[in-house]
């Protein structure tokens, strides 16, 4: 929706992406690395957690080392009336970390909500299944809970080039 | 299997996951309001990267705001074909994460790629050299994404 980043706002993706520099002064940091003044880095990566380009600054944890061991995708065939409804009200329980709408392909796939739900066994799982369950009521005209078995490839999302003006 | 973890740990994995400030020194920051000094949370963070508790620290982006192009898909794939599946899609760099899940439709990825035609490029190079149709299911509108687990 925002358009692409400039060759700057790049720059600095491609210098944090993995990861900030574990010094006292990490922007300062960064600054060095880009040939750029801290403040102007520092201020362009607040234009960027304004814009939602950056979520967030922070940690992530792996689930598996918390003790989450079980990974549930639970997709939804909910009526297309109330789906943004209901979909906005999923997101905020603690348990979903994504939740989006998605497009049905007919005759296979049945299913236009999704809402990952991780807990520390399967039971904990369904029973936060439940919740949703319970929430959308009779909106719900059927859904499943998909458990993965394998991780098989987890590169993440990375840009490759430092830019493209 | 779980790693050790202390209190302090926790404190530090909870309140990491909830932000981090853009300023001169912001671990001191940060440190102050969990009663640690500059230095011990620096060596906090590294110690549980080092460990494998922590995956990442530093921003996340959104890579939909980034001017590229993503999708969730899907293969329907029996287990004898499943490692000949999975080796094509590892030399795939678009192929971001795959998951093998307990499903009829089993492998479940994600795509990304510079442009918006790049995704039906891949897809239709995936069912050509898999020899199975790629169930495509972009995202519509996302409610939200954000994980935050109590450590």
């Amino acid at each position: 929706m925002t358009g692409s980043l400039d060759a700057i706002d790049r720059s600095i993706v491609v210098a944090t992406q993995g990861g900030l520099p574990l010094t006292p002064r990490p922007y300062h940091a960064i600054a060095e690395r880009v040939g750029l003044p801290a403040d102007e880095v520092m201020e362009r990566i607040k234009r960027m957690l304004a814009s939602g380009v950056i979520r967030r600054i922070g940690a992530v944890p792996n689930h598996y080392a918390l003790g989450y061991r079980a990974n549930g995708m639970s997709v939804w065939d909910v009526s297309d009336e109330r789906v943004d409804e209901l979909g906005v009200r999923i997101g905020t329980l603690d348990f979903v970390s994504h939740c989006y709408r998605r497009p049905r392909r007919l005759p296979g796939w049945r299913y236009n909500l999704f809402a990952m739900v991780h807990g520390k066994s399967r039971d904990e799982v369904q029973r936060k299944v439940a919740e949703i369950a319970a929430l959308l009521g009779d909106a719900n005209r059927g859904h499943e809970v998909i458990y993965s078995t394998r991780i098989l490839k987890k590169t993440g999302l990375r840009l490759t080039k430092p830019s493209r003006v | 299997m779980q790693p050790e973890m202390d209190d302090l740990d926790r404190a530090v994995i909870n309140r990491l996951q909830a932000g981090f400030p853009v300023c001169d020194r912001p671990f001191a920051s940060v440190a102050e309001g969990i009663g640690l000094s500059e230095d011990e949370l620096i060596a906090r963070v590294a110690g549980l990267l080092e460990r494998g508790i922590l995956t990442r620290f530093g921003p996340l982006y959104n890579a939909d705001r980034m001017g590229g192009a993503f999708t969730l898909a899907a293969l329907s794939v029996a287990a004898p074909d499943v490692n000949r599946v999975t080796a094509i899609l590892d030399a795939l760099p678009e192929v971001a994460h795959n998951y093998e899940r307990e499903h009829p439709w089993n492998l479940w990825f994600v795509l990304a790629t510079d442009s918006p035609d790049g995704i039906g490029k891949t897809i239709a190079r995936i069912e050509a050299e898999t020899g199975h149709p790629v169930l495509n299911l972009p995202k519509e509108r996302e409610y939200f994404v954000e994980l935050k687990l109590g450590a």
